[in-house]
């Protein structure tokens, strides 16, 4: 089997550090602040003051996770609620979908509507209800596998399309749900699978450069060991109209318990948000994965094609045949 | 008495125009059925082409006559060969015989050789010379004159045609036409007329104009599906196409997925979100959903499917009919998966199906396959329109979702009830969220891996379908002018089929009562869930015939392992892209009841 060496195939792409705690980040010069504790960033007072922690609750079923304890998908849940509690969303008004996989199990763990799914199908899901329900919000969500593997070209058309969704991905590069396999995020040197026992030697998926080459309005980094700054984050996402996609480190604790170390690792991005492609595209070039905030976001045309509510009036010219589709039925006829 | 033998239909005429790509063999066909149409006539207007996306050859094939027009026929009275280019492909599909005629430009060169050996008697008509004599002449209007006038058609209706047909590209186009279709009609020898000439009809009838994948299209907006998820696939583009207009007058709209696996993803979340929702797709598409029905029949989420189905299996014969997915749609599914499959009988009858497809998907919360066919799907017919549905459409507020059950203290989303249908919120309700799952899940809807659970949920989902009373729909049954009461009494023979095959099949059963055969047509519309006790009584002590258009005999095979047939039925399988012609059925069946020592008339 070809033999990577880390060396070709992290030079070609912007590095992330190993799992391994010992390892080495690529690019030790950028002018980036050493690692802090991420919750260095909080939000600001206002917005800190105006989420009422208490109402969360509401957002939360009566259902236990089947998370391990210290699952990073915990935080996600948390900063979840908080952040529907901050935007006042009616819980009824918001749909939750999921695919196939430990994050996946969110849904059931939340009081709004959910559709916990098909292994990498979330998206196309939450699209058809976008489109018959434009005025819900609907946030998507799942793991590294789910969506950047198996559901994988979803993705590139969810950025594509930019329609008002929001897509969290708890990145913890690892399949958890089948017992520890490499994602397409692990490293290509990660040899702890018995499906790989050399590791895949393939190169990693790059979530964030990935979706701004296929045309996401909306790129952000979380942690999920800062539920602060997450929560910070997915009201941004959540509020920006177009597709918001979120990634969130969200680390494994029984199969990748070496991302404990990634609380020392995580950094604030060193820039404001890039509003424009070439400006994004240096950023992505010097990102280390690691970078926590906004990485990019920009105003473009939203894909906004949806089911209008069906009328009493539009019900009644169907009971009598006439109005928009006793015309149709005529055009057939000769 | 004597089996049967074949007998032509009298009444109706088969046309053909072939020719190589861009020689508007089609465009002619078109113009014909329009004259039916002027002449109240009805007719049905099939095409055959190759997989070529511009070039390659093309044939149009029109059959037509004062009643409804049921199927191809067995052959073809009148062709008009544009050229012989690639005739041969066409040969199987246009069956001369002696009594056919031919009409040939000696332009094109030699007759090919199965066109000599069928002995059809021979025109020769300068359709080229005369085309380039007029104006913006075509040699396939030259043609059209000379096939309608043989045809019976009145000129007028011709020309009406041409400006109904061509009209979009402007007057010189439309009149240059005219000139061609009058300078054919003048070609036309009075002693080959096939057909006394008719007049146009001065109280014309309303008759649809139709092809299969807009009657499809229709049903499904009568309905209320709002929603399409579309990926291009052949024969059911034009389904999706057609819709994509329609849906924004009413306010819907349509979505072009990245894959199939989306579009089925994507029909799902609309029916979650309570917007009835359907897609159009074939044999490779089917396949790639499957996983996705699967998903739909475990949340008990509506959604409908149509399947145009095509040559198979793989890319197989993408532009030709074939019957040969309906195991992919009984058994595709994994696991315990009880789900509906209609299938559609005939173009109009597209509408029927599909509407009802979408009203039972939705009163039963699952999903829906409708099988349609190339045949039906891309063949146009003039016919008697399917009166509009004037119900509250499925998905409706007010439609049926279930009862809400008031006394519940907890919203149960998979409430286990008498009838297996529990009530299906909307998202906007409030206190009535809910998580739907493919996971088994309890009555709440919350993820179960118990044995009660389990078999409580599979129980429930089975119950819905196997509880309720489809009415009569499920099959249209035929005895011809027998009396009803008296038909079971003399009954010697069933001939059994589902979807397209039915128009062959009825004709098959009509040529055999003029023989004086006892013969009941039985076209099966819902296949799953099977109304095997129905059928069985349908069938009572007859001989069966199960009539369908693929390899491996799946409907046969089908109806045997729901033992719905008696032990000595008997299969007629024949896979496309043939049309299954009423000749081979009235000749299996006439095989059939020779052998029977009962069934002697």
């Amino acid at each position: 089997m070809h033999e990577p060496s880390d060396q070709s195939l992290e030079a070609a792409s912007p590095p992330r550090p190993s799992g391994k705690p010992q390892a080495q980040r690529g690019k030790q010069a950028q002018p980036t602040p050493p690692a802090r504790e991420p919750s260095a960033r909080q939000p600001s007072p206002r917005h800190r003051a105006s989420i009422p922690s208490l109402r969360a609750q509401i957002y939360k079923s009566h259902i236990k996770p089947v998370w391990c304890p210290g699952c990073g998908h915990f935080g996600v849940l948390a900063a979840l609620t908080k952040t529907l509690a901050h935007l006042e969303l009616p819980p009824e008004r918001v749909a939750v979908v999921s695919g196939i996989g430990c994050s996946s199990r969110l849904p059931a763990y939340l009081a709004v509507h959910g559709f916990h799914g098909l292994h990498g199908r979330a998206l196309p899901l939450a699209a058809g209800l976008k489109s018959a329900r434009p005025e819900l919000t609907v946030i998507v969500a799942g793991g590294d596998g789910d969506g950047f593997s198996i559901g994988g070209n979803h993705f590139l058309h969810a950025c594509r399309r930019n329609q008002d969704l929001t897509y969290i991905v708890m990145d913890n590069e690892v399949y958890g749900m089948t017992k520890g396999q490499a994602s397409p995020t692990t490293q290509p040197d990660w040899c702890r699978s018995k499906l790989t026992p050399q590791g895949t030697g393939i190169r990693r998926f790059q979530p964030a450069a990935i979706a701004l080459a296929a045309g996401a309005s909306f790129i952000a980094r979380g942690f999920a060991g800062a539920p602060a700054g997450l929560t910070r984050l997915l009201a941004a996402a959540i509020e920006h109209p177009g597709f918001a996609f979120v990634h969130v480190l969200s680390p494994c604790r029984t199969f990748r318990p070496e991302q404990q170390h990634w609380k020392q690792q995580v950094h604030p991005c060193e820039l404001e948000p890039a509003q424009d492609l070439a400006q994004a595209a240096a950023l992505m070039q010097r990102d280390d994965g690691m970078a926590l905030g906004i990485l990019f976001r920009q105003r473009i045309p939203v894909y906004a094609a949806g089911v209008a509510p069906i009328t009493e009036q539009a019900l009644r010219q169907i009971a009598a045949h006439s109005g928009a589709l006793a015309e149709i039925e005529a055009e057939l006829c000769r | 008495m004597h089996p049967p033998a074949l007998r032509p239909t009298a009444s109706q005429l088969a046309l053909a125009v072939t020719g190589a790509g861009g020689s508007g063999a089609v465009t002619a066909g078109l113009i014909l059925l329009e004259a039916v149409a002027a002449a109240g006539l009805q007719g049905l207007l099939r095409r055959s082409a190759g997989p070529q996306i511009r070039g390659g050859e093309s044939a149009a094939l029109l059959r037509f006559g004062p009643d409804p027009v049921l199927c191809a026929g067995d052959r073809c009275d009148l062709l008009a060969a544009l050229d012989w280019d690639n005739h041969a492909r066409f040969a199987d599909e246009i069956p001369l015989d002696k009594a056919s005629l031919v009409l040939a430009d000696p332009a094109a060169g030699a007759l090919p050789d199965a066109v000599v050996a069928s002995g059809a008697k021979v025109r020769h008509m300068e359709f080229r010379a005369n085309a380039r004599q007029r104006s913006g002449g075509r040699a396939n209007m030259v043609a059209v004159g000379a096939l309608g006038a043989l045809a019976g058609l009145p000129l007028r209706a011709l020309l009406d045609g041409a400006a109904r047909t061509l009209g979009a590209k402007g007057d010189a186009v439309v009149s240059g036409a005219q000139a061609c279709i009058g300078a054919g009609h003048a070609l036309a020898d009075p002693a080959d007329l096939l057909r006394e000439t008719c007049d146009i009809d001065p109280h014309p009838r309303v008759r649809w104009h139709i092809n299969g994948n807009e009657a499809a299209g229709l049903g499904a907006l009568r309905a209320g599906v709002r929603f399409v998820a579309a990926y291009p696939i052949t024969p059911a583009s034009e389904m999706l196409e057609w819709l994509a207009p329609r849906l924004e007058r009413l306010g819907g709209t349509l979505l072009q997925a990245e894959d199939e696996l989306a579009s089925v993803n994507m029909l799902i979340g609309s029916a979650f979100g309570g917007v009835p929702a359907l897609t159009a797709t074939s044999g490779p598409g089917l396949s790639l959903m499957l996983e996705g029905i699967g998903l739909a029949v475990a949340s008990e989420t509506p959604i409908v499917v149509v399947d145009v189905m095509r040559g198979g299996p793989s890319t197989g014969i993408p532009t030709k009919s074939e019957q040969s997915d309906l195991n992919a749609a009984l058994y595709g599914l994994h696991g315990d998966a009880p789900h509906l499959v209609l299938a559609a009988l005939d173009i109009a009858d597209c509408t029927h199906t599909v509407a009802w497809a979408v009203r039972l998907a939705w009163r039963l919360q699952t999903a829906a396959i409708v099988l349609s066919d190339q045949s039906l799907g891309q063949s146009r017919a003039v016919c008697e329109p399917v009166a509009p549905d004037l119900r509250r459409p499925a998905g409706d507020a007010t439609a049926l979702r279930g009862p809400l059950l008031a006394s519940d203290a907890v919203y149960r989303r998979y409430a286990v009830t008498a009838d297996g249908i529990s009530p299906m919120s909307v998202p906007g309700e409030t206190g009535r969220t809910y998580t739907a799952d493919g996971l088994e899940h309890d009555p709440e809807g919350t993820p179960s891996s118990r044995a009660a659970d389990h078999a409580t949920q599979l129980d429930k989902r089975q119950r819905k379908l196997m509880t309720f009373d489809f009415g009569p729909d499920w099959a249209e049954i035929l005895d011809g002018d027998h009396d009803p009461a008296q038909a079971d009494a003399g009954l010697r023979l069933c001939l059994l089929s589902f979807g397209a095959l039915r128009g062959a099949v009825v004709e098959a059963a009509e040529r055999l009562r003029a023989d004086g055969w006892d013969v009941r047509s039985i076209a099966l519309r819902l296949l799953a869930p099977l109304q095997c006790e129905a059928l069985r009584a349908a069938i009572g002590q007859a001989l069966v015939l199960v009539v369908e258009q693929n390899h491996g005999a799946q409907l046969f095979h089908y109806l045997h392992a729901e033992q719905a047939l008696p032990a000595a039925a008997r299969s007629l399988a024949r896979p496309g892209p043939l049309p299954l012609r009423p000749g081979e059925i009235v000749a299996a069946a006439a095989q059939l009841l020779a052998e029977d020592p009962h069934a002697r008339a």
